[in-house]
């Protein structure tokens, strides 16, 4: 379903990954590991299509469309969601309307009916559930005074929402407590299926223990160093990352 | 809110409303002296006392200089060059709709102002003025049967002199400033409302704006007089065609709410703001005031202003009744090169007068944002408050907003509170609306209408989804 080869990509003039090349099929869970300033974050965000990173070799494949050369709202389209590392607030927009208005762009894009709201409410209910959100956010401001924990959690809910085909999830684990993992976690683990990919980001291991990937590839330096099975999680948190930077 | 995909279609129409209308018009000659003043009033067969009125405000005018104090630039006005008076070319009096110029109607069915009743919203009697005349009041039948008189100014100094005689110029006095006094000397037209004592209006009362000729000023007066516990919400809307020239728009609106009244007055102005190199667009220089003469009455401006190249307005409050409460709500965007010099006035007169002041500007563009406020509290004002909450929005790097409030507060006793924040668009949060799906347009469309949800919530239902699409054409190439 993705396909990355010797992605190089640069932000204001530094080389950040240097020849990045993985491959993710349908119904597959891979997690990227990594120290910090390893990449891990310019990937995602060059996988969604955020201004500022540039390209200079290499290309991206999503079931067999060059992805790189799509607007971040067209990849959207065509079920490519990122959960954001730190997600963003929008004062005065409230979720449920921030949602209703992205579910039925997309599925606009894809030709299919738009949702009016009473159909919408029931179905973002449903989706809430899914994720043990609590419905009183579903009023509130996109993620404005949400705590850390809740505005993961609404992330996860957007997703669960948009029906991504292809699910990056970008240091979801940060700032989350014990409990608020398992949640976030579960929520995930929910939406994994025959058809959907998704990338794990992480530094830690820990989020591995809730969600079991298939793969796991550990990011040093704007490269691939080392693939493996989920093991290779445990591994590198009993050993660091140091000594698998060579 | 709308949909997001309801502004795209809208955002490819830009200004929509720039047509021209291509009718037969009475239009005078270029010029202004008393002699222009007595034909404007002859031509509308007016009593003594007004002409005698309006001379008088022509003798004042002439001896008072244009405001330079507002944050605005521009080129000096040539008042000689402007016709003071153009109507289309109609039967003197009408008895029906049925005998408006079809052409008329056209103009305000494209403008989305159908005035045949049976299209109308329920619930909804439109005044349209053209140009320097009033040329329909809908509803006027249902209107009369709760005692509520809503016509034209001209038709009301026909009609109801001894009102109009009253409470003309009682709240924005013919020597209040430049534009007041000119408009005072050259109206030609506007709406009159009266709401007897204890009525609810049963209809929200609206007025459409329209300029079409060109080198033509219009100056209309509105006034609003609500009676001894009756209520009225009134809405007022205004568009001009695309013109290469400025023309002058310079009004007077004046409210009247007498004890337990209330009157709300809703504006959405969209005269045309000029083109993307600040080329042509309507000078709006407007004088908006309320008066709470009597006890417990209050008195809500809610604007959202997308238009006019310059904007020069401060819809105001007299607080005079005890208990009194006056409220101003707006919106005002600029891009492009347009120029907002805009905020409110609240003078607290009487003792436990209230008010309450949210301001929302968006700059964009090279657009230049002012809001300017002013909360007096006179010495008799005991127990008053004033609530006041001033936003600024940045897109781009070329705009500036700024904020000058004025408080002068002579009671002890009185509490009044400001607050003020400047935010920008960032580039994280366009890049998350379009991460989900939203195109850049939809996302700023999104979030400038969040931006401003506190005012759109005080709009009636359909003037706030036209505001809304208002400000998503309006930003139109803003970003990116």
């Amino acid at each position: 379903m993705l396909k990355i080869e010797n992605l190089h990509v640069r932000v204001g003039g530094t080389e950040i990954l240097k020849g990045l090349s993985l491959e993710l099929g349908a119904g597959e869970v891979h997690a990227i590991m990594g120290p910090n300033g390893s990449g891990k974050s310019t990937l995602s965000y060059v996988l969604a299509g955020r201004d500022g990173y540039e390209v200079t070799e290499g290309r991206v494949l999503y079931d067999g469309v060059d992805l790189l050369a799509l607007a971040p709202e067209e990849r959207a389209a065509k079920g490519v969601f990122l959960a954001f590392q730190y997600p963003v607030e929008i004062p005065g927009v409230s979720n449920v309307y921030f949602l209703k208005a992205a579910v039925n762009a997309v599925r606009k894009a894809r030709g299919e009916k738009e949702l009016d709201a009473i159909e919408f409410m029931r179905f973002a209910r449903e989706k809430a559930k899914l994720v043990a959100l609590d419905a009183e956010l579903l009023k509130r401001a996109v993620n404005s005074g949400f705590s850390g924990g809740e505005k993961k959690r609404n992330e996860v809910f957007q997703m669960a929402a948009l029906e991504p085909r292809l699910a990056i999830l970008d240091e979801t684990d940060s700032g989350l407590d014990i409990d608020a993992l398992r949640i976030v976690s579960d929520g995930v683990n929910a939406l994994r299926g025959p058809d959907r990919a998704m990338l794990v980001i992480t530094h830690y291991q820990r989020l591995l223990d809730y969600i079991v990937p298939d793969r796991v590839h550990v990011l040093v330096d704007g490269r691939i160093v080392r693939s493996g099975d989920k093991t290779l999680a445990g591994e590198l948190e009993a050993r660091g990352y140091a000594e698998l930077g060579g | 809110m709308t949909a997001p995909q309801d502004i795209e279609g809208i955002l490819a129409k830009r200004y929509d409303a720039g047509f021209v209308t291509d009718i037969e018009q009475d239009t005078a000659p270029p010029g202004l002296d008393e002699g222009t003043i007595r034909m404007i009033s002859g031509k509308k067969e007016e009593p003594s006392w007004l002409l005698d009125w309006r001379l008088e405000a022509f003798a004042r005018w002439r001896r008072m200089r244009e405001p330079r104090w507002a944050k605005v630039e521009y080129p000096a006005i040539d008042y000689q060059a402007i016709s003071y008076y153009s109507a289309p070319k109609q039967k003197p009096k009408l008895e029906s709709l049925d005998e408006v110029d079809p052409k008329l109607l056209e103009t305000y069915a494209k403008l989305g102002i159908p005035l045949h009743e049976q299209k109308l919203l329920a619930g909804v009697a439109v005044d349209a003025v053209f140009d320097s005349v009033s040329v329909a009041t809908t509803f006027k039948a249902k209107l009369g049967e709760a005692g509520v008189i809503f016509c034209s100014i001209s038709e009301a100094v026909r009609e109801h002199p001894e009102l109009v005689r009253r409470y003309l110029g009682s709240v924005v006095p013919t020597t209040d400033n430049f534009f007041a006094a000119l408009n005072s000397a050259v109206f030609t037209d506007g709406s009159f409302v009266y709401v007897p004592k204890g009525v609810r209006c049963p209809m929200e009362l609206s007025t459409y704006f329209r300029i079409n000729a060109s080198n033509t000023g219009q100056f209309e007066r509105t006034l609003i007089v609500a009676d001894e516990g009756s209520y009225v919400s009134y809405l007022e809307g205004c568009t001009a065609p695309m013109r290469d020239e400025n023309q002058l728009h310079a009004a007077v609106v004046e409210l009247v709410a007498l004890a337990d009244a209330e009157i709300k007055y809703s504006t959405v102005q969209n005269w045309y703001p000029g083109d993307e190199n600040g080329v042509g667009g309507i000078y709006n220089f407007v004088t908006k005031r309320g008066r709470c003469a009597g006890a417990r009455s209050k008195i809500a401006w809610t604007q959202v202003e997308t238009g006019s190249a310059i904007t020069w307005k401060y819809p105001s409050c007299i607080l005079e009744g005890e208990g009194s409460v006056g409220e101003f709500y707006s919106v005002a965007l600029s891009n492009h090169y347009q120029q907002a010099d805009t905020g409110t006035k609240m003078i607290h007169v009487g003792p436990n007068t209230r008010s309450t002041i949210v301001s929302k500007g968006i700059s964009a563009g090279h657009g230049q944002q002012t809001y300017r406020g002013g909360v007096t509290i006179a010495r008799g004002a005991t127990g008053a408050r004033n609530h006041t909450q001033c936003d600024s929005l940045l897109i781009g790097n070329s705009c500036g907003a700024h904020t000058i409030p004025y408080v002068d507060v002579q009671n002890r006793t009185a509490q009044v509170e400001h607050e003020a924040t400047t935010s920008r668009i960032g580039e994280d949060q366009l890049f998350y609306c379009r991460a989900r799906g939203l195109s850049e347009e939809d996302a700023v469309g999104l979030i400038v209408n969040g931006f401003c949800k506190e005012v759109l919530n005080e709009l009636p239902m359909e003037f706030a989804v036209e505001a809304q699409k208002l400000l998503g054409i309006s930003l139109e190439g803003a970003v990116g």
